[in-house]
């Protein structure tokens, strides 16, 4: 017994002796899941960030996307875990909920400045007047269009669809079938659970007057007129016009790779994928307004923010890092590294981005976009799934199908704000 | 000093061991290998098991910590029609699965049995789905029900001049959709332990039963079948658990990158998926637990009364 707590009391002493040695440098340690170029960029930054401050070491520990909510779940009340955290931005609410993170410090992060030089989008992480986290990138949705497919259809491959209507009539145009109606290349894609959904919810149903949640979240507001204009419009596509049809190729992404889709509707995230491809051209034009030129686009991004573990000169490094991967600088790395938008406005609107036959369309976006807040992504998903789903397996009129689908999704918002 | 210590305990442990009897050493030998499984066991499984009813009354979140709520969960379950709709579906895939897949694979393991030509090779071409990864034979089929162009089944109706059929993208045709590559990859299985079990009858009885002139439908329900009922009722066991556990193929047919699984409309989703989702996506412990307790009682039953027909024998 004795030997043992001998052995203890010596490799506590030797703990502290090693501890000792490194009060000068303070490590502290970052999350992110694995998603091979942004682990490459925080690399990167990471470098360069330690290259500036050589007191501050910062570990980086990644985990499999599936993962990743559980084991900070897991971490965070045993006390163990990250300093900075990277999250999705609709998970902020539980995050906050649970105590895993902290409002900015004010003094790194003022407010003020934050509304001032960060796309208004950004404003989804504040709660009571406190700002919980900051996104080095955001992401944002357009129509990518096939060039080849728009030539052999007659049209201009420079002059992409500019309204709703407009895109319709493109579609109609470069829409094969065989013989027996059999389709053969859609004009554009139907993909809801894929970006569709975001596009009919924040794009399509705002472009007929509508919202899709009352200003506070707390109320499903999409079983309306307009709602039901949007969801018509759009089912449309499949069942009167003929278009697209749901499930052609699998996936939309997966028609448009193998050019048999004319239009699809996707993120910036993307753009690795499309990148590869070698059979045609393509290019990328802003969401298509309404027929009265409205706008509106679906943005979405991770955070980073400081969790409720640090103190003292770990907490003040976490400042100093989150503060370094929020900076242009920092941005410009992403959005070559990674291919994601910077969330500063100055940094993202340089001559140069705007121009950019291909970043541009998405970041003009950005001044027009909404980033819906979720409380169960998925579940909240899977309604809009259904809903549609209704309407073209089942010919559910529109206005039922939108009634049934805020029914089913009401009772979500309800249990998460009740808490 | 330490180690003096326990040399001393060591000993004193081993004149301990030696004064036991035969019977008891042997006892004591028996619980020391045991003690590994039944360790293993205790910690891996009985332990999550009980410690799942607690959570089905709570309302953990993961995040934040557990409160309990009494029944609030079931109470949740039985209003839910989604669970229903789940239940419903569980039922179907064992009720339609088991039968099915059962006759099929007696007929072709009867046939079977009296095919001398390339007996093996047929033998091992049946089997051979049984070998293939679930996700893998599911992502295959999967492309096989796709519209025209690249669906298997849809261009050959198409080529037959018949119209396109939804398949995976219908609420009444997926479910048996979903089932087919199922069975077929459990047929293998069944075939090879009916033919051992067809094989495991001595061939005096059909002997017999030719000498007294019976036909062979007789010779089939009189002999064959109740000699035959171990296998049967193994079988039947086995492959119910299986469909009422059905996860891997509903997930992999029906889930795309940005997923609909058990899709679309719940058409296809079973019971196991439900909890998984609300488990895993969720993060609805306590309700998930609630299902999953739901699902251990269906299994218990189901088991308890296939004890029961073994029982019979």
């Amino acid at each position: 017994m004795r030997g043992l707590r001998g052995m203890l009391l010596g490799l506590m002493v030797s703990v502290g002796a090693v501890a000792g040695a490194k009060a000068q440098t303070v490590e502290i340690e970052y999350w992110q899941y694995v998603f091979d170029a942004r682990v490459k960029a925080m690399n990167e930054l990471i470098k360069r960030f330690e290259a500036a401050n050589p007191n501050i070491k910062v570990k980086q520990t990644t985990f499999p996307y599936a993962d990743y909510q559980t084991k900070i779940a897991a971490a965070m009340p045993a006390g163990q875990g990250p300093d900075v955290v990277q999250l999705f931005y609709g998970w902020l609410d539980n995050f906050v909920g649970a105590k895993f993170i902290q409002p900015l410090p004010r003094d790194a992060f003022p407010p003020a400045a934050i509304e001032k030089e960060f796309y208004p989008i950004v404003s989804a992480m504040k709660r009571d007047g406190e700002y919980y986290a900051l996104p080095t990138a955001v992401r944002s949705l357009a129509l990518f269009y096939n060039k080849k497919l728009f030539q052999e259809a007659g049209l201009d491959p420079n002059t992409p669809p500019k309204t709703v209507d407009e895109l319709l009539d493109f579609a109609k145009k470069t829409t094969k079938r065989d013989g027996a109606g059999n389709m053969l290349s859609a004009g554009i894609t139907l993909d809801f659970p894929g970006q569709d959904y975001h596009w009919w919810r924040e794009t399509l149903l705002r472009q007929n007057g509508g919202a899709p949640y009352s200003d506070d979240n707390k109320k499903v507001t999409y079983d309306s007129e307009a709602g039901a204009k949007s969801l018509n419009w759009y089912a449309d596509l499949q069942r009167v016009h003929k278009v697209g049809q749901v499930g052609f190729m699998d996936e939309g992404q997966a028609a448009f790779r193998a050019g048999r889709a004319a239009m699809t509707i996707d993120g910036s995230f993307r753009l690795g994928a499309f990148g590869g491809i070698k059979a045609f051209e393509w290019g990328v034009a802003e969401l298509p307004a309404s027929a009265d030129g409205k706008k509106a686009n679906f943005a979405s991004y991770w955070v980073n923010g400081i969790t409720t573990k640090p103190t003292g000169e770990k907490l003040e490094a976490a400042k100093k890092f989150l503060a370094f991967v929020t900076t242009p600088e920092a941005m410009q790395l992403w959005l070559e590294t990674v291919g994601e938008l910077p969330a500063r406005k100055a940094a993202a609107e340089t001559e140069k981005n705007l121009n950019h036959p291909i970043y541009g369309p998405f970041l003009k976006a950005l001044n027009y976009s909404y980033a819906t807040v979720f409380v169960d992504e998925m579940a909240q998903r899977q309604v809009s799934l259904d809903m549609l789903n209704r309407v073209l397996l089942q010919n559910q009129d529109a206005k039922a199908a939108l009634a049934e689908a805020a029914k089913a999704e009401q009772p979500i918002l309800d249990r998460f704000y009740k808490k | 000093m330490n180690a003096s210590l326990s040399r001393v305990d060591a000993r004193s442990g081993a004149r301990l061991f030696s004064g036991l009897g035969m019977r008891q050493k042997q006892v004591l030998w028996a619980w020391s290998f045991l003690a590994v499984p039944v360790l293993f066991y205790a910690v891996v499984r009985f332990y999550p098991t009980l410690e799942a009813f607690w959570i089905s009354t709570t309302n953990w979140n993961l995040l934040t910590k557990p409160s309990f709520v009494g029944l609030a969960n079931f109470k949740r379950l039985l209003a839910d029609p989604v669970f229903w709709k789940v239940f419903g579906n569980t039922a179907l895939y064992l009720l339609l699965g088991t039968p099915i897949s059962l006759l099929l694979a007696f007929t072709i393991a009867y046939h079977l049995d009296r095919v001398r030509f390339l007996h093996g090779f047929i033998r091992a071409l049946y089997f051979l789905p049984f070998l293939t990864t679930a996700a893998a034979m599911a992502w295959v089929w999967r492309w096989f029900y796709q519209p025209v162009p690249i669906g298997l089944f849809n261009n050959l109706l198409a080529w037959l001049g018949i119209a396109q059929q939804p398949f995976l993208r219908s609420t009444t045709q997926s479910l048996p959709a979903v089932l087919a590559p199922a069975i077929w990859a459990g047929l293998g299985f069944q075939v090879v332990i009916f033919m051992a079990g067809l094989r495991a009858i001595p061939n005096t009885y059909y002997e017999a039963a030719r000498i007294d002139g019976v036909s062979n439908g007789t010779i089939l329900r009189r002999i064959t079948l109740p000699l035959l009922k171990p296998t049967i009722v193994f079988l039947v066991v086995f492959s119910s658990i299986g469909f009422l556990r059905i996860f891997d193929q509903v997930y992999n047919m029906t889930s795309q990158t940005s997923s609909d699984p058990g899709g679309p409309l719940n058409a296809t989703k079973p019971l196991v998926l439900m909890i998984y989702q609300t488990a895993f996506s969720s993060f609805d412990m306590g309700y998930a637990a609630a299902q999953t307790v739901v699902l251990f009682l269906v299994l218990l039953v189901v088991s308890l009364l296939q004890l029961r027909l073994l029982k019979d024998r």
